[in-house]
C-alpha cells in the first residue's frame, strides 16, 4: 500500500508519510518488548539460580500447583494469539466487522485468563496456604506430599515467591493488554483502525503475542517441572 | 568571541520560545525543544539538592570527629547525594536536555518519533523525583546509593521503600527516553543523512539509548524485589530464608556498570562536537570514535563482576571480569587519542566550550586510568571501598560527565536561547571548576591509597590535612557551579543576540535560526556532505 492512499490526518505531524510512521511505531514496540524481556529477565534469573540451588524444593513447589489450570491458560492464550493475528489481517484489509469480532474474541480470552487466574487459581492457592511470607503453611489436598517435603518448606516458600511474582507480573501485562484491546475496540467502532492505518492493531498485536510467549515459558517452568518427581 | 556573520545578527520574529505563551503551552507541549527546557529546570533543582548534600558531607569531614552530624545522619547525607546525583541528575542531564533539544535537529527531523511519549517521560521523571524528594524530607535513606541487601531489605529502618519507589518510577522515564531516541535516530533521519554522516553526538546518544533500554528494566525489577521483600517479609535476598544477598549485587551491577556508562557516553559525544567546533576540523578517525561508543556500550554489560571481587566470587570469574574491564580502556583511549589528534595542528579556539573539552580530556584520562587500578583484582583488594574509588568515580562523573554537560550547554546555549553568555565570566567559571574539582578529588586519591574507607562520618586525625584540602576545593567548585547559573539566567534575558551560527560551526543545528522555529526546518533538509565538513582554509580565518 502506498503512502498517497492515506489521508494526511492519518499521519502525525512529525512524520513525512504513513510508511515512516508505521515502521517507527513497529520499531518502537519491538524495542519496548526488548525492555520487557530484560524486566522479566531479572525474575527468570532469580528463578534459575534458586532452582539450581534447591532443585527438590522447586519440584515440590511445582507439584503443589494445579497443572490443569496452566494447561488451560496455555490453550486459551494460543487461541487468543490466533484471533489477534487474524485481527491484524482484518485491519489491513479494512474489514470493520471481522476486526471487531476478532478483537472481541481476543478480549474475552484475555479477560477470562485474568478472571480465572485471580478468582479460582490464586484464591485456591491462598486457601491452601501457599502464599509465601510469615503465614506460609501449605495444607491442601496434597497433604501427604506436603508432609513428605516438610524439611524443604522454607525453600518451597521461595519457589512460591517466584511463582506469584512471575505469574503476577504476567497477569498485570494481561490486564494492560485487555485495556489496550478495549481502546482498540472503541477506535474500531469509530472507524479509526480500518482506514489503512493498521499500525495500531499491529503494535498491540505484537504486545499481545509477547505476553503470550512469556506464558509459554512460564507454563513449563512453573507447572511441569514437578511432574516426574513422584 | 569569533563571529562569522558580518551584519549584526537579529532574533527571528517567531521561534519555538515565543510561538505560544502561558503555562499550558509549556506543561502540555510536545515540542522536543520545550521538553528539553522542562528537563533542564527540573534536573537543575535536583542538582541543587544533590549538591547541597555534598556540601554538608564535605563540611562534616573538616573535623576528624565529624564537624556537624551524627553518623546516622551522615549515612543519610551520602545516600541522598549518591542517589540524587546518579538517578535524578546525571542520568537525565545530557540525554534529556541536550539530547532532546539536538537529536531531531541534528538529524534533520521536525521532532522525535514519539513526541507525546517524550512529554510523558518528563512527567514520569517528575513524579519519581517528587516521590524520592518526599522520602528524603520525611526522614531519608541510609543504605548508600548501592542499596545493598540485607541492609536495604531487612535492617534499614529508613525510607527505603519510598526511595526505591521514586527511583523505580524515574527509571521508566529513562527507558521511554532511550526507546524514543533509538526510534528517532533509526527512522527520522533526513534524506541523505546516512549513519556515517551523523554527528558523533548522535552516535553517543544512540549507544546511551541502547543501555537505557537494556539496563534500566533490570534495576526496575530489582528494586521491585527489594520493595516486595520489605513489604511481604519474604526471603528473596535473605539468607535466613534461603535467599542470596549476592544475587542482589549481581542484578544491581548488571544494571549499575552500564549505568555509569549512561552517564559518561553522552558526555563523550558532546566533547566530540566541542572539539570539532573548537578546532574547526573534522574529528580525526570519525568511524573509530563512532564505533568506540558502541563498543563501550556493548562491553559495559560484561564487566559487572569487577564490583564484586571481594564477595567470594570465583577467582576465574574475577579474572574474566578483570580482563573485560581492561578492554573498556581501548575504546575510551581511542576517543581520547582521536580528540587530541584532531587538536593537533588545528587553530584551537579557547572559547569556553573548548576549555571544557580540554578540561574533560585531562580529567577523564585520570579518571579512566585510575579505573584500571581498580579493575586489577590484586590492587582492588587494597583499594576497594576506599576514597580511591570515590576519587576515581568523581573524576569520571564530575570531571567527565558534568564538564561535558556544561561545555555542551555553553556551545548550544546560543542555539537554545538565541543569546550569548558572557564569555569572560564563563571562562573564569570554567577555570574555577577545573581548579576546585582537582583540589576536591585529587587529595582523595591519596586518602584512599593510604587507607581511608568511604562512607565514614569520622576518621583518624592524620587524614585531616587532606580532608580539609578536599573540603576547601569543594567550596571553590560550588562557586564555580553557581556562577554559570547566574550568568545563564542573565543572558537568557539580557544577553547579546547570538545569530544562527556564532561559532562558525558545521552541523544542521547551525543552519537554522537561533532560537529555532517550532518545526525546526521550513523544508526537510537534504544532506549532501559528511559531518564536520569544514573547509580546510577555514582554520586560518578565525
Amino acid at each position: 500500500m502506498s503512502a498517497e492512499v492515506h489521508g494526511a490526518i492519518l499521519v502525525a505531524e512529525q512524520f513525512d508519510d504513513f510508511e515512516q510512521q508505521k515502521s517507527a511505531d513497529a520499531f518502537g514496540m519491538w524495542l519496548f518488548l526488548v525492555t520487557e524481556v530484560l524486566f522479566f529477565g531479572g525474575l527468570f534469573c532469580g528463578y534459575c539460580l534458586y532452582r539450581n540451588v534447591y532443585p527438590e524444593a522447586w519440584a515440590a513447589g511445582s507439584h503443589l500447583l494445579k497443572v490443569q489450570y496452566g494447561a488451560f491458560y496455555t490453550a486459551l492464550l494460543i487461541c487468543s494469539s490466533l484471533t489477534m493475528a487474524l485481527g491484524v489481517r482484518a485491519s489491513q484489509l479494512r474489514l470493520k466487522t471481522s476486526l471487531t469480532v476478532y478483537l472481541v474474541l481476543t478480549w474475552i480470552m484475555g479477560a477470562a485468563f485474568v478472571y480465572i487466574k485471580l478468582r479460582y487459581e490464586w484464591y485456591g492457592d491462598y486457601l491452601e496456604g501457599l502464599v509465601p511470607g510469615p503465614h506460609f503453611a501449605p495444607h491442601g489436598e496434597n497433604l501427604e506430599l506436603i508432609n513428605h517435603f516438610h524439611a524443604l518448606l522454607p525453600h518451597v516458600s521461595l519457589f512460591f515467591i517466584f511463582y506469584f511474582c512471575m505469574t503476577g507480573l504476567h497477569a498485570l501485562h494481561m490486564v494492560v493488554g485487555v485495556g489496550l484491546l478495549t481502546a482498540l475496540l472503541i477506535l474500531t467502532q469509530q472507524g479509526k483502525t480500518t482506514r489503512g492505518n493498521y499500525n495500531w492493531v499491529e503494535i498491540v498485536g505484537l504486545y499481545w503475542h509477547f505476553v503470550d510467549i512469556v506464558w509459554i515459558f512460564l507454563f513449563p517452568l512453573l507447572y511441569l517441572i514437578g511432574g516426574r518427581y513422584v | 568571541m569569533s563571529t562569522v556573520a558580518v551584519e549584526a545578527p537579529s532574533l527571528p520574529e517567531v521561534h519555538y520560545l515565543n510561538a505560544d505563551y502561558g503555562w499550558r503551552s509549556w506543561l502540555f507541549t510536545t515540542d522536543h525543544k520545550r521538553i528539553a527546557w522542562l528537563y533542564l529546570i527540573s534536573i537543575t533543582v535536583m542538582f541543587a539538592i544533590g549538591g547541597l548534600s555534598a556540601t554538608l558531607i564535605r563540611l562534616n569531614l573538616i573535623e576528624p570527629s565529624g564537624l556537624l552530624f551524627e553518623p546516622a545522619t551522615y549515612n543519610k547525607l551520602f545516600t541522598a547525594h549518591g542517589l540524587v546525583m546518579i538517578f535524578f541528575f546525571l542520568t537525565q542531564s545530557i540525554p534529556t536536555v541536550l539530547g532532546n533539544f539536538l537529536i531531531p535537529i541534528m538529524i534533520g527531523a521536525r521532532d522525535v518519533a514519539f513526541p507525546k511519549l517524550n512529554l510523558l517521560s518528563w512527567y514520569i521523571y517528575v513524579i519519581g523525583a517528587l516521590v524520592f524528594v518526599l522520602s528524603l524530607i520525611s526522614g531519608g535513606v541510609d543504605t548508600g546509593w548501592t542499596l545493598y541487601t540485607p541492609l536495604s531489605t531487612t535492617y534499614a529502618n529508613t525510607n527505603v521503600l519510598s526511595a526505591t519507589m521514586g527511583i523505580f518510577i524515574a527509571g521508566f522515564s529513562s527507558i521511554l527516553t532511550g526507546l524514543n531516541f533509538m526510534v528517532t535516530i533509526h527512522k527520522m533521519r533526513a534524506p541523505g543523512m546516512t549513519w556515517f554522516r551523523l554527528p558523533l553526538f548522535i552516535w553517543a546518544m544512540y549507544a546511551t539509548s541502547v543501555i537505557f533500554v537494556l539496563a534500566m528494566p533490570v534495576i526496575a525489577i530489582t528494586l521491585a524485589l527489594i520493595a516486595l521483600e520489605r513489604v511481604w517479609h519474604v526471603g528473596i535476598f535473605d539468607p535466613g530464608l534461603g535467599g542470596d544477598p549476592i544475587l542482589f549485587q549481581h542484578l544491581f551491577w548488571f544494571f549499575g556498570h552500564p549505568e555509569v556508562y549512561i552517564l559518561i557516553l553522552p558526555s563523550m559525544g558532546v566533547i566530540s562536537e566541542l572539539v570539532a567546533a573548537g578546532c574547526r576540523k573534522r574529528i580525526f578517525g570519525y568511524s573509530f570514535v563512532a564505533f568506540s561508543s558502541v563498543a563501550i556500550a556493548a562491553i559495559s554489560f560484561m564487566v559487572w563482576g569487577h564490583h564484586m571481587f571481594l564477595t567470594g566470587q570465583s577467582v576465574y570469574a574475577g579474572l574474566v571480569f578483570s580482563a573485560l574491564s581492561f578492554a573498556v580502556a581501548i575504546p575510551s583511549a581511542v576517543k581520547v587519542f582521536n580528540w587530541t589528534a584532531t587538536m593537533h595542528k588545528a587553530s584551537v579556539s579557547y572559547d569556553t566550550p573548548m576549555l571544557y573539552a580540554i578540561g574533560f580530556i585531562g580529567l577523564f584520562t585520570i579518571g579512566g586510568l585510575t579505573g584500571l587500578f581498580l579493575a586489577s583484582m590484586g590492587a582492588d583488594v587494597h583499594l576497594h571501598d576506599t576514597y580511591f574509588v570515590i576519587a576515581h568515580f568523581h573524576y569520571v562523573m564530575v570531571g567527565g560527565a558534568i564538564m561535558g554537560y556544561l561545555g555542551g550547554l555553553h556551545l548550544w546555549w546560543p542555539k537554545m536561547t538565541g543569546k550569548m553568555y558572557p564569555e569572560a565570566w564563563a571562562r573564569f567559571a570554567c577555570l574555577l571548576i577545573f581548579a576546585g574539582f582537582n583540589l576536591t578529588f585529587g587529595p582523595q586519591f591519596i586518602l584512599g591509597y593510604v587507607g581511608m574507607p568511604r562512607r565514614y562520618a569520622v576518621y583518624p586525625a592524620e587524614f585531616q590535612v587532606l580532608n580539609v584540602m578536599s573540603s576547601a576545593g569543594a567550596s571553590i567548585l560550588a562557586l564555580g557551579y553557581l556562577i554559570p547559573l547566574i550568568y545563564f539566567a542573565w543572558s537568557a534575558f539580557r544577553g547579546p543576540i547570538a545569530g544562527p551560527n556564532p561559532w562558525g560551526a558545521k552541523g544542521l543545528e547551525w543552519t537554522i535560526a537561533s532560537p529555532p522555529p517550532t518545526h525546526n526546518f521550513e523544508v526537510t533538509p537534504i544532506v549532501t556532505e559528511e559531518a564536520y565538513a569544514y573547509e580546510p582554509e577555514a582554520a586560518h580565518v578565525g
